[in-house]
């Protein structure tokens, strides 16, 4: 049945808009960067392809916040456990990002309170509990010795975000998908003079000049994983959040690094796996659930050394002789150093006669416990408030009453193949300076468009710092003079789709190009295989592009996306066939170099374009100095002093 | 730049993740503005709820319904494949 499009049509109208500080995407890092340069009184554009009240992968909510060193209760440093994530991967870690987590976090945190978000227990709900600090109201997650990882309520935050952006006249372009940087070179040096984008409910096309622009528009997805059917399910983030700031970037010569990496699948709730959190499991928002077997029979939790703990206070504390340990978003099987409480591993519980299918038992669990696992963190999780609380609640759910099936073996709730690959686990991204500039001046970049991110605060708390770097740059700098030939190409691009009839539907390319992937760039790779791979892509681009067919601007944005999750593919098989060695840190397997992390290779591989030739360069592991904290204050000394407020 | 008409059919998919209820429903559209994905149209229809064009979309956040002023105007719901399965605590 057809309807009739219910907004304007303002195809081939345009617009320009002009500001000092250009924001590209509206989840956490975007409306943080908006904020803290209009707090330096800048003026403040802000693109968002979706709402911004809701849009990103925080959107809807998240519950716990991690690596707030900073906060009155913490007992670690922001140096300690900045150093520590630095470790823990190998070093193909953000160090930068990570101590900027670690040291501004807390302050964002802070930041959301007078907005209106809720970061603490105001209304005694948890009172006398062993993760609450009774003083503060604040309340902590897994290691409730240290309390560098706070409980909060993230469903309030996006529209506490929202409003503030407002407040402080961010001009918010909703429902607008930023599609290109616009840039000049200028004595010889190229810089970021703006972008170009389109209205995915009219069509209207916009030119938006500024003096500095971020990128914030997390990362790619549905690269290796697609579904026709249930497309909104078959990623983690959500659907709009393909990698356009990618794909833009590399257009226009951002520089990336690490993106040969790719992980195993963790999440598609199209395919293999359940909605993330709602199935029986004890990691992240569950952690540490009481799990069972089929027989009711409790699984043991057991320190680093094998030891089983006793009672369930202790899955939340250092064992004797270690100061902290780490959980959370990217931290998968930790080194010995930072290893913490966990049940006993798969192959081990089978030996000892543990039987399938196991579960989530809270009913053996402290009131507190359970009340804050179901109830409050599956509540502010993304995602988990209507579709799980909620729903789970309706059909007759009681957690003193019923136990949860966990599927599969580990806490994604199943297993995948080799080859259904995802960007997850601190993936590759944008290679950042100390000022979370990008190679081209003027071009800033936070959240998941930087290389190995990980949570909400790392979002948080790089989105401001980039916003007031960016907002710093802008104060020193002219308008640029965009190409008009260029932006002329641009419509052109965007709004070839709506003159093909009897096309191809953006979902057919998608598919064929996830299959693609999984068969040219899947879990072992090698030379041949990534070549034929990009002859494909290539092939595509050619053969398949010119026939995509768009009926309206929402169908239209869809092949936008399309289009640049072909870009994005390019790179990836690109970077893959850069790095001539495997690395067990980067989940990287090359048949034709088997050689696990040899020295010479113990590097960022960059991938970059220049001239419409994929370039690259090899960067010190080390770039960014070997002490994150003396180089932060090299740098920030107007933040220390106070500035922050 | 030569103007094409806009047209617009649901596109349906397997599952169907959101449902309205009309009686509840005062169309006020409020889902549709928040959701990020767009899959919401509006009705042309004053006071009917918006139209589900892009089912398959659908990210199952459930903006739409903590949004929503009338209760029970909206229902979301997982494909059934996706409903975990919960049993008794075992004794």
């Amino acid at each position: 049945m057809g309807y009739q499009w219910p907004y304007a049509n303002e195809v081939g109208e345009t617009e320009q808009a002009s500001c000092d500080v250009l924001v590209l995407g509206g989840g956490l890092a975007g409306c943080y960067a908006a904020i803290a340069a209009a707090r330096k009184g800048k003026s403040v554009i802000l693109v968002e392809k979706g709402a911004t009240v809701r849009s990103g992968s925080a959107g809807s909510g998240f519950d716990h916040w991690e690596s707030a060193c900073t906060n009155p209760c913490s007992k670690v440093t922001a140096k300690e456990i900045a150093e520590a994530y630095i470790d823990e991967q190998d070093h193909y870690s953000n160090g930068i990002a990570h101590y900027i987590e670690c040291r501004e976090g807390y302050d964002r945190l802070l930041d959301m309170e007078s907005f209106g978000g809720k970061i603490r227990d105001t209304e005694d709900e948890f009172k006398g509990a062993e993760f609450r600090d009774d003083e503060t109201k604040l309340m902590f997650a897994y290691d409730y010795e240290n309390k560098f990882t706070l409980r909060v309520w993230g469903s309030t935050f996006k529209p506490a975000l929202y409003k503030e952006l407002l407040r402080l006249g961010v001009m918010v372009y909703d429902r607008t998908e930023a599609t290109m940087l616009l840039t000049e070179v200028k004595d010889g040096k190229k810089r970021g003079i703006g972008a170009c984008g389109m209205n995915v409910h009219t069509g209207k096309f916009y030119t938006f000049l500024a003096k500095s622009t971020i990128l914030t528009m997390s990362r790619p997805a549905r690269v290796w994983l697609f579904n026709p059917d249930l497309m909104g399910l078959c990623e983690f983030r959500p659907p709009q959040s393909i990698g356009s700031g990618h794909a833009m970037g590399y257009r226009a010569g951002v520089e990336f690094t690490m993106m040969e990496k790719s992980v195993k699948g963790e999440f598609s709730a199209a395919g293999r796996s359940y909605p993330p959190y709602g199935a029986g499991n004890n990691h992240n928002t569950w952690y540490a659930a009481t799990m069972v077997d089929a027989r009711g029979v409790e699984i043991p939790y057991v320190d680093r050394d094998g030891r089983e703990l006793k009672i369930v206070s202790e899955r939340y504390y250092p064992v004797k002789g270690q100061k902290f340990f780490l959980k959370g978003g990217v931290i998968d099987n930790p080194k010995y150093e930072y290893r913490g409480p966990e049940t006993l591993e798969f192959e081990e519980l089978m030996k000892r006669g543990y039987q399938l299918p196991f579960y989530a038992d809270l009913s053996k669990m402290p009131e507190m416990e359970r009340k804050v696992i179901w109830g409050m963190m599956v509540g502010e999780e993304g995602k988990t408030k209507i579709p799980i609380l909620d729903n789970y609640t309706k059909r007759g759910f009681d957690p003193q009453k019923h136990i949860l099936q966990s599927y599969g073996t580990g806490w994604q709730s199943a297993s995948f193949l080799s080859q259904e690959r995802q960007l997850f686990g601190a993936p590759g991204g944008i290679l950042n300076d100390w000022d979370l500039k990008t190679n081209i001046d003027g071009i800033y970049a936070a959240g998941d468009q930087l290389y190995a991110s990980d949570c909400c605060g790392f979002a948080a708390a790089t989105g401001y710092y980039a916003g007031r770097k960016a907002a710093d740059h802008a104060g020193e700098v002219a308008y640029g003079t965009p190409s008009k030939e260029e932006i002329e190409k641009e419509m052109e691009r965007l709004y070839a789709p709506l003159y093909v009839e009897n096309g191809m539907d953006w979902r057919e390319l998608n598919m064929a190009m996830s299959k693609a992937m999984q068969t040219y760039c899947g879990g072992i790779k090698c030379k041949d295989l990534l070549l034929e791979g990009l002859d494909l892509m290539e092939s595509y681009e050619r053969e398949f592009v010119p026939k995509l067919s768009a009926q309206n601007p929402h169908e239209l944005m869809r092949i936008h996306e399309v289009l640049d999750i072909l870009e994005v593919s390019k790179m990836i098989l690109n970077a893959c066939l850069l790095r001539e060695s495997s690395s067990a840190q980067l989940c990287f397997e090359r048949s034709d170099f088997p050689e696990m992390d040899p020295e010479k290779d113990r590097c960022f591989i960059t991938i970059y374009q220049e001239d419409g030739q994929v370039k690259s360069r090899r960067v010190p592991l080390n770039y960014y100095g070997d002490d994150v904290e003396v180089e932060y204050e090299k740098r920030n000394q107007d933040y220390i002093g106070g500035e922050r407020s | 730049m030569k103007k094409v008409e806009f047209q617009a059919s649901v596109v349906t998919c397997s599952a169907r993740p959101i449902i309205y209820n009309e009686e509840i429903c005062i169309g006020c559209n409020r889902c549709a503005q928040v959701c990020q994905v767009d899959i919401l149209v509006p009705s042309m229809k004053k006071g009917k709820p918006p139209i589900v064009m892009y089912p398959g979309e659908c990210y199952y956040c459930g903006s739409c319904v903590m949004e929503c002023p009338r209760e029970g105007a909206i229902t979301l719901q997982h494909p059934v494949m996706n409903q975990a399965k919960f049993i008794p605590v075992k004794k």
